[in-house]
C-alpha cells in the first residue's frame, strides 16, 4: 500500500501544483530525485529478495536484503523531510523572477528546520510501530495465546515507548523553539496566542475565532507559555495580531491538531512509563487493566502523526514555500471540476484499498505468528501466512 | 564555455529523461503485459504462475517511472508544469490504475479463495495504465496550447483519434512483450498459450507501428519535415530497416526454440519505436513551442542531479541485475518463489 500510494506524488506535483513546480522545481526537484536514486530503487528492488528469496539466497543475504529495505526507508525519510523542511524554512537559494534558484546545496539540504523535523518524524515512526507491537502483545496475553511471542512483543514495545516517548517530548520542545525562530506565526497559531502584551500565558483550551481575533471559552495558565517557549517566566513572543491578517495561518485546525498531537504524546509517555513500572514490579503479565488499555491504543501513533502534519502544513499557510510562493499562486490552471473529480476518485480508491488492507492486516494479527514452516510448505506471499487458517 | 555548457547540458538531461522512460517502458512493459494477458488464461493455476513470474520484479520496474517523472521536473520544470496539467485526465487514470494493480500483487494471495476481484483489478489496472500511457504519447505529439508559460487548453485536449490509436498500440505492444516474457520465463501450458498469442500480437504491433509512421507525418508538418526533407530520409533509413529486422527476428524466435531472442527483439522494437518518436518530436519537449532549451532548469540543479545519477545508476543497474539473476529460470505450474 505504501509503495503504490507513493508513485502519484511524483506526478501530482505537476498535475495539481504546476506553478509551484515551476517556482521551486530547481530546488525541490533534485531532493526528490536523490530520494528516488538512493532510496526508492534500494527499497523496491531488495523487497523482491526479502519477500521471495527465502530459498534462493543464503540466510545472511536474506537478512542483508531486509536491512537494505529498512535502510532505504530511512534514507527516503531523510530526503523527503529535507524537501518538506525547505518548504518550511527555505535556505541556500536566491529568488529570480519568482523562481527559486539553488546557490548552496548543503544549506538547501540541511536547512534550519530539517534536523529537528527529521529527528521528530523518525522517532514518531518508531513510536507508532512500537505501540502497534505493544498492543498486539497485550491482546495475545489477554487471550492467553502465543505466551512466548506475546511476552517478547510486550517487552520490546514497552521498552521502546518508555524510552522514545520522553525523547520525543524533548525533540518536540526543541522543534517548537526552532519554529518560533523561523515561523513565528505558526507558533502563535499553535498556541492560540493573539496579543503580545505581557508575559505569555499558556492556553490549555479555547476555540480560536479567526475573525474576532480572540479565543472563545479560553482556559489559560498565566506565564506558562513564556516558560515553555522562552524558558523564562517573563517570556514574551509574537502574537497573531503582530502579523497582517492575510499572512496568518488558519488558527482553528492548527490549534486543535497541535493539541491532539501533544495529548497523544502525553498518553504515550504514560503508557510507556506505566508499563515499565509494572514490568519492573513483576505485575506486567497479570495487570489486565493495563493490557486492556494497551490493546486499544494501537491507532494512536498514526493519529498523532496525522495531527502533527496537519499542524505543520496548515501552520505554514498562506505559503506553500514559506516566504516564496503563496498557496493561491501555486496551483495548476486546471479547472475546478477536473480537480474535484480526481480528488473524489483518489479518496474513493484510497478508502477502498486502505480499508481492505487494514482488514487483511487485522486478520493477520488476529491469526498470530506461526512456527517457521518447512520450505516446501511456505505460501507464495508472506502476507498470506495469516490467511491460511 | 558557459554558452556551450548551457547548450549541451539540457541535451544530456534529455538523454537521461529518455533513458529513464525507455527503461520504464521496457521493464514495466512486460509486467503490465502479463496483466493485460490475464483474461486469456482462465485457469487459476496459470494465473498464479504468471503472477509469480513477475512478482519479485514489478516494484523495482515501476520505480523507473518515478525516476523519469522526477528527472523531467528537475531538468525541465517548465515542460513538466505544462505537460502534466495538459495530460491531467490520462495521468490520474494511470496513477489510479497502477494503485489497483499494485495492491493486487499482495491482496490476491491473501484473499484466496475469494481472489477473483483482485484478478480483475490486476488485469483492468494493467490495461488501463497501458492505454493511458499510450494516449499520453499521442497527446504529446499532438502538442499543447500554451500561454504565458502555462498550459491554457481544456481538460480533454489530449483526446483525439490519433491518441486513442496510440493507446491501443501501446496495449498491444505491452501484451506482446508480456507474452514473450511468459514464453521465456514459464513452463507448461502458460508457455504454450503465450507462444500462440504472441504471433498475432506481433503482427498487430507491426501494423500499429506502420500506421503511426504514416499518420504522424501526414498530420504534423514538423514531423514530415524531419523525416523527408533533403537527405534526412537517407540518414534516417536505418530506423525502418532495423524495425523490420527486429520484427523478423522476433517472429523467428517465437517459431524456434529461442524465447530469449524473441523477448529481446520485442524489447528492441520498443527501443526503436522510442527512438523514432524522439526523432519526430525533438528538440520540442512540449510541442509545438517549448524546446528543451526553453524548458531547462538552472545548470546548478541539472549538474547536481546529473552527478548523483552518474554515480548511483550503475549501482541500481547492478543490484537490479542481481535480483533478475537470483530469480533466473522458468516458473513451473504450481511453483512459487519460496
Amino acid at each position: 500500500m505504501g509503495v503504490v500510494s507513493g508513485i502519484p506524488l511524483s506526478y501530482e506535483l505537476g498535475t495539481n501544483w504546476s506553478r509551484y513546480s515551476l517556482a521551486t522545481g530547481n530546488v525541490i526537484g533534485p531532493l526528490i530525485g536523490y530520494e528516488v536514486l538512493t532510496a526508492f530503487f534500494l527499497e523496491s528492488t531488495f523487497l523482491g529478495i526479502m519477500l521471495f528469496g527465502w530459498t534462493r539466497v543464503p540466510p545472511w543475504l536474506h537478512v542483508t536484503s531486509a536491512i537494505l529495505v529498512a535502510l532505504g526507508t530511512a534514507i527516503s525519510g531523510f530526503w523527503i523531510l529535507s524537501a518538506n523542511s525547505w518548504m518550511q524554512t527555505p535556505a541556500g537559494h536566491t529568488v529570480i523572477n519568482g523562481v527559486a534558484i539553488p546557490v548552496d546545496w548543503f544549506q538547501v539540504i540541511f536547512n534550519p528546520s530539517f534536523p529537528y523535523r527529521f529527528a521528530h518524524m523518525m522517532t514518531a515512526a518508531y513510536l507508532t510501530t512500537s505501540v502497534v507491537v505493544l498492543a498486539a502483545g497485550a491482546r495475545y496475553t489477554l487471550q492467553g495465546k502465543f505466551p512466548e511471542e506475546a511476552r517478547t512483543m510486550l517487552r520490546m514495545g514497552i521498552g521502546m515507548v518508555a524510552i522514545l516517548g520522553p525523547v520525543q517530548l524533548l525533540l518536540g520542545d526543541q522543534h517548537g523553539l526552532n519554529t518560533l525562530e523561523h515561523q513565528p506565526a505558526k507558533i502563535a497559531a499553535m498556541e492560540g496566542h493573539w496579543e503580545n502584551t505581557g508575559p505569555a500565558a499558556l492556553v490549555l483550551f479555547g476555540i480560536p475565532d479567526q475573525d474576532g481575533e480572540r479565543n472563545l471559552a479560553e482556559i489559560a495558565i498565566p506565564r506558562l507559555g513564556g516558560l515553555i517557549l522562552k524558558h523564562d517566566l517573563n517570556g514574551r513572543y509574537a502574537g497573531l495580531k503582530d502579523f497582517p491578517k492575510q499572512d496568518r495561518p488558519p488558527v482553528l485546525p492548527v490549534f486543535f491538531a497541535f493539541r491532539i498531537m501533544v495529548g497523544i504524546g502525553a498518553l504515550l509517555i504514560a503508557l510507556g512509563l506505566t508499563g515499565a513500572y509494572l514490568w519492573k514490579s513483576g505485575k506486567l503479565f497479570t495487570a489486565r487493566w493495563y493490557l486492556q488499555a494497551a490493546t486499544y491504543s494501537w491507532p494512536i501513533g498514526f493519529i498523532a502523526i496525522l495531527a502533527g502534519w496537519i499542524t505543520t502544513e496548515s501552520g505554514r499557510q498562506p505559503y506553500v514555500a514559506y516566504g516564496i510562493t503563496r498557496t493561491e499562486n501555486a496551483l495548476s490552471s486546471v479547472g475546478v471540476a477536473t480537480v474535484a473529480t480526481s480528488l473524489v476518485a483518489f479518496v474513493l480508491v484510497y478508502t477502498v484499498v486502505f480499508s481492505i488492507g487494514i482488514y487483511y492486516i487485522r486478520r493477520l494479527v488476529l491469526t498470530g505468528p506461526k512456527p517457521a514452516p518447512v520450505p516446501e510448505a511456505l505460501p507464495n506471499r508472506p502476507l498470506s501466512l495469516g490467511a491460511q487458517e | 564555455m558557459t554558452a556551450t555548457y548551457a547548450f549541451w547540458l539540457p541535451l544530456i538531461s534529455t538523454g537521461v529523461v529518455g533513458l529513464a522512460v525507455a527503461m520504464y517502458v521496457i521493464m514495466d512493459g512486460f509486467d503490465l503485459g502479463v496483466g493485460i494477458l490475464f483474461p486469456y488464461f482462465p485457469e487459476e493455476i496459470e494465473r498464479d504462475q504468471m503472477m509469480n513470474s513477475v512478482a519479485p520484479f514489478w516494484d523495482g520496474n515501476e520505480t523507473w517511472l518515478v525516476l523519469g517523472g522526477v528527472w523531467l521536473l528537475v531538468a525541465f520544470p517548465l515542460a513538466y508544469s505544462i505537460i502534466t496539467p495538459a495530460l491531467y485526465v490520462p495521468l490520474i487514470a494511470m496513477l489510479l490504475a497502477l494503485v489497483f494493480r499494485g495492491v493486487a500483487f499482495e491482496f490476491r494471495w491473501v484473499a484466496k479463495p475469494h481472489h477473483r476481484k483482485w484478478d480483475i483489478a490486476f488485469a483492468a489496472g494493467s490495461t488501463v495504465a497501458a492505454f493511458a500511457q499510450g494516449t499520453m504519447v499521442g497527446g504529446i505529439l499532438n502538442g499543447f496550447h500554451v500561454e504565458n508559460g502555462q498550459f491554457a487548453g481544456g481538460p480533454l485536449d489530449w483526446l483525439s483519434p490519433f491518441s486513442i490509436m496510440c493507446g491501443f498500440g501501446l496495449v498491444v505492444g505491452y501484451a506482446l512483450i508480456g507474452a514473450c516474457w511468459l514464453v521465456m520465463k514459464t513452463a507448461g501450458g502458460v508457455e504454450k498459450s503465450a507462444r500462440r498469442y504472441a504471433k498475432p500480437l506481433l503482427i498487430a504491433l507491426v501494423a500499429f507501428i506502420v500506421l503511426i509512421s504514416v499518420w504522424t507525418p501526414l498530420q504534423f508538418e514538423r514531423v514530415a519535415e524531419r523525416w523527408f526533407s533533403g537527405w534526412h530520409m537517407a540518414y534516417l533509413s536505418p530506423v525502418p530497416l532495423i524495425t523490420a529486422a527486429l520484427a523478423v527476428s522476433c517472429w523467428r524466435g517465437l517459431n524456434g526454440r529461442h524465447p530469449t531472442m524473441a523477448f529481446n527483439a520485442a524489447v528492441g522494437l520498443f527501443v526503436i519505436s522510442f527512438v523514432g518518436l524522439a526523432i519526430s518530436t525533438l528538440p520540442y519537449l512540449a510541442p509545438p513551442s517549448i524546446t528543451l532549451w526553453d524548458a531547462a532548469a538552472s545548470p546548478k540543479s541539472q549538474t547536481f542531479m546529473l552527478v548523483g545519477t552518474t554515480v548511483l545508476v550503475p549501482f541500481v543497474l547492478g543490484y537490479t541485475f542481481f535480483v533478475y539473476h537470483t530469480f533466473r529460470g522458468k516458473v513451473r505450474p504450481g511453483e512459487g518463489y519460496h
